[in-house]
């Protein structure tokens, strides 16, 4: 993976930089020691290191516009870091960098029940924003897999999902405000309790901007009273292409299921080896989940049933209660766990229109045999967000190589069928060089356009996003 | 080629004319060819009208790809909502986010686009439940300033790929770029809907009544209060026994607040809310604010005004006011947060005191760093978001 060349001017600077960070952080705020900063070198993508030349962790506004303030004078690159979940590559620093980490900001600022949204600092973690209003039966709707540990900084940045995303909306969704701190330290507030910020949509292009506008230290969030109950139904057919129809008809017939999965053979054989949910041996799988009362969860069941019958399953399996429902999510929920059993593996998270989702899933077959990886797909049905999760072994030289080509060429296919590169986890430095396959250089231009008003010495987050080819006049002119 | 249209349109009428593309081509073409402001104009309909040639997008019209199985449309900008409306119906499908109509209140003919719905970003009463006009925007395709032909997002509902142009379009007025294409979500239209109305004659009551009903757990889509009726609305839409049985719920939890009655459907009383249907014929300037909830009772009595409706339990107030009255002004010194535009106002009134809430300068100086990136010509509806 191509990064820039780290600016030398810039290294021999570190102790000027020290001596001016120091002069408006706390001791511990301030890591220039190299074993320590080591710690900062990689996020989720950890095929990729390199450790920044320094790492703050401030722990309010001001310290983050005194950092920004003083990188942006003494033009050092910054790289905000959330929890370092990101599995594109979006908080891996340049050596010339400055790791700015929000894990520290991690307060609840305000609960309001009756306007329906809390204040949190950034640096909070996705579940326990849901922990802070459980007590009142509410919640905070985005819920990515990693939300036990990832931060609400990097589901900003990333403008993350999750399985109840086909309900209930993704992170933008369910953003309302932010604090948020641009690289000349100018602190500016975009939005807050009330709905739909005036002017232009700012909050909207903020969100998914992977930190490259500006660094988020607060944010107004939507809570939503939880629903009286869920349960899942999963259903087993023996062709994709079968259980993809069902998808599309209990769509059409106007239930809105709270999560649709849909897990492959291969992913299903895994995840029965490793987690014993008593998963039925078929080709396709879908676990659907609805919510409402009793009666409500009863009657949506019903009608997915009486769907599902339509199309000949070979297995249908009501949960009766909350053991039940339990054992039918162990197995998805163990599908990572599964597959790193097995080998080391590349997540993907392309999204495709649901009609394609057969063709798509025979040719990722095919594709497999041709690269001599196996593959299993595991993925949002509903919103047609595919998980393909290629195994390789990161020990056998050529084997990332020949796994990130086959990855490569499964993304360009979704594009291909009218879909997008990543549907939750975000570009980063993962998916950069295939960006102009989704976009026309004109189109990608537009976008750089935004870096440039937010951002126009381009220090922010540098190397992501974008092909460096389509950004290096910007970075060397700044 | 626009043969028929001539390249300087300005100087060889002698007065503003009109342009009409008939394709996204066209439009570009009409963009690069011209030197003088343009009024970008949908149906017309909603009122935001600037000095220039016209460029009308009634040209640009027609279904591109319709499939109900994945929840997406995808349509020319210029289509009219009637029609976009016509074909999801058929499907049992319709576009959630309610846009509203607002021929009535502004007292203006033309015909409603989709365009026009998303430019405006404009969201009725579901916003609150399921999200404003931006949240079902999948991807959009729009001409710059420059006449570049732009695509962003795309037509599948989850898409992080890149900067998310596609919401800084969705109420961008048309000072960033000219829809010419839009891919949205669509919702089925649910099986029942049912009213609820509680007699309510303070304010705060009313808020805290609709904050009830929509902090349960029985998924609200509408939340109204008008004070001239004393009658606080509730809507919950869905299988038709589950609606019955959240109607029952909330009638528990609403008997606290006043004398509950059930309306049933009534799509016209909610399509009056969405419009603002009874401050139509009425004088005076219509204004609508928005502000967290509970800042509504802070702030409706200190505006003096001729006529109140509350929409979004109690965070979106519409506003009947005597001309000329500055009710942001007010909303400073209630010391409440929010942002007020000016929907309905003379020219004199709209000139001095703006439509739109005017930012903080750092948020105006990169609004204002964006419109000249995007369009640094100054053409597009120029003026209209400052």
């Amino acid at each position: 993976m191509e990064m820039p060349v780290p600016d030398p001017a810039i290294l021999t600077r570190k102790a000027h930089l020290v001596t001016r960070l120091s002069a408006v952080l706390p001791g511990d705020a301030l890591i220039e020691d190299e074993r320590e900063t080591r710690a900062y070198e990689c996020d989720g993508l950890a095929a990729y290191r390199c450790p920044p030349m320094l790492a703050v962790l401030p722990r309010t506004t001001e310290e983050v516009s005194d950092i920004l303030r003083i990188c942006h004078e003494e033009g050092v690159p910054v790289v905000p870091r959330g929890a370092g979940t990101s599995l594109a590559g979006g908080a891996l620093p340049t050596a010339d960098s400055v790791i700015l980490g929000v894990a520290r900001m991690n307060e609840v600022l305000e609960t309001d029940y009756n306007n329906r949204v809390i204040r949190v600092q950034s640096g909070r973690t996705n579940l326990s924003v849901s922990g802070a209003v459980e007590e009142e039966e509410f919640f905070y709707a985005p819920d990515p897999s990693s939300q036990l540990a990832c931060a609400i900084a990097g589901n900003i940045a990333m403008n993350s999902g999750g399985a109840h995303c086909l309900k209930y909306g993704v992170t933008t969704n369910n953003l309302l405000g932010v604090t948020m701190v641009m690289m000349d330290g100018t602190v500016v507030e975009i939005g807050g309790a009330h709905l739909d910020a005036g002017g232009l949509d700012l909050l909207g292009v903020i969100c998914g901007s992977e930190g490259q506008l500006g660094v988020v230290t607060e944010a107004t969030l939507r809570i939503l009273r939880k629903p009286e109950g869920a349960r899942p139904v999963l259903i087993g057919f023996d062709s994709n292409e079968v259980a993809g129809a069902c998808v599309s008809d209990i769509i059409k017939a106007g239930v809105l299921p709270v999560a649709i999965e849909f897990m492959d053979r291969p992913c299903i054989a895994a995840c029965e080896a490793f987690a014993k949910a008593g998963y039925p041996m078929c080709e396709a799988l879908l676990i659907i989940e609805v919510e409402g009362s009793e009666a409500e969860i009863a009657h949506q069941l019903s009608l997915i049933v009486e769907i599902a019958r339509r199309h000949n399953p070979v297995e249908l399996r009501e949960a009766g209660d909350a053991d039940e429902a339990a054992r039918i999510w162990l197995g998805r929920k163990s599908a990572f766990g599964a597959m790193g059993q097995i080998n080391d593996y590349m997540c993907l998270d392309g999204t495709i229109p649901v009609a394609s989702l057969p063709a798509v899933l025979r040719r990722i077959g095919e594709l497999s045999q041709d690269y001599g990886l196996e593959v299993a797909n595991v993925f949002h049905a509903g919103d047609g967000n595919m998980h393909p999760l290629i195994l390789f072994d990161a020990n056998k030289p050529g084997d990332l190589e020949q796994c990130e080509a086959f990855g490569a060429e499964i993304l360009k296919l979704c594009v291909d069928v009218g879909g997008c590169l990543t549907g939750e986890h975000g570009v980063g430095i993962e998916k950069r060089d295939l960006m102009l396959y989704q976009y026309a250089p004109v189109d990608l231009e537009a976008q750089l356009l935004v870096k440039d008003v937010f951002d126009p010495k381009w220090l922010l987050n540098p190397a992501k996003v974008f092909p460096l080819g389509a950004t290096k006049a910007r970075r060397s002119a700044a | 080629m626009m043969g028929a249209l001539p390249p300087n349109p300005q100087n060889i009428f002698g007065k503003m004319m009109m342009l009409i593309p008939k394709d996204e081509a066209e439009l570009a073409e009409a963009i690069v060819g011209t030197d003088t402001p343009l009024c970008i104009k949908g149906g017309g309909t909603r009122g935001f009208e600037v000095e220039g040639s016209v460029l009308s997008l009634a040209g640009l019209s027609g279904i591109e790809l319709y499939e109900p199985g994945s929840l997406t449309l995808v349509v020319k900008a210029g289509t009219p909502i009637a029609q976009v409306e016509a074909l999801l119906a058929s499907e049992g499908q319709r576009m959630a986010f309610e846009p509203m109509d607002a021929r009535g209140l502004l007292g203006g003919g033309g015909e409603p686009t989709i365009g026009g719905a998303f430019a405006t970003n404009a969201s009725g009463p579901r916003r609150i439940q399921g999200g404003a006009a931006r949240d079902y925007l999948l991807g959009v395709r729009f001409v710059d300033g420059m006449g570049q032909v732009v695509k962003n997002g795309g037509r599948v509902m989850k898409n992080v790929t890149g900067y998310d142009l596609v919401k800084l379009m969705a109420g961008a007025h048309g000072t960033l770029g000219v829809l010419s294409e839009v891919a949205l979500k669509v919702l089925p239209i649910p099986e029942a809907v049912a009213t609820l109305s509680v007699a309510v004659a303070e304010l705060s009551v009313a808020v805290q009544a609709m904050s009830a009903a929509l902090g349960s757990p029985f998924d609200v889509t509408g939340a109204s209060y008008d004070p001239e009726t004393g009658l606080v609305h509730i809507r919950v839409e869905g299988f038709a026994p589950s609606v019955a049985y959240r109607q029952d719920r909330l009638v528990e939890v609403l008997a606290a607040f006043g004398e509950v009655s059930a309306q049933g459907s009534d799509a016209n009383l909610w399509r009056g809310i969405r419009d603002v249907s009874k401050f139509e014929g009425r004088v005076g300037d219509v204004w609508r604010i928005s502000v967290k909830p509970s800042d509504a009772v802070i702030l409706a009595p200190l505006l003096g005004t001729a006529g109140l409706l509350f929409d979004w339990g109690g965070g979106l107030i519409w506003a009947l006011s005597t001309e000329g009255t500055d009710l942001r002004a007010k909303m400073a010194q209630a010391g409440v947060t929010g942002h007020a535009t000016l929907v309905r106002g003379s020219a004199e009134t709209k000139a001095a005191l703006g439509r739109f809430q005017p930012q903080a300068a750092p948020l105006e100086e990169i609004s204002k760093g964006l419109r000249q990136r995007f369009d640094p010509r100054g053409l597009l509806n120029t003026g209209l978001m400052g």
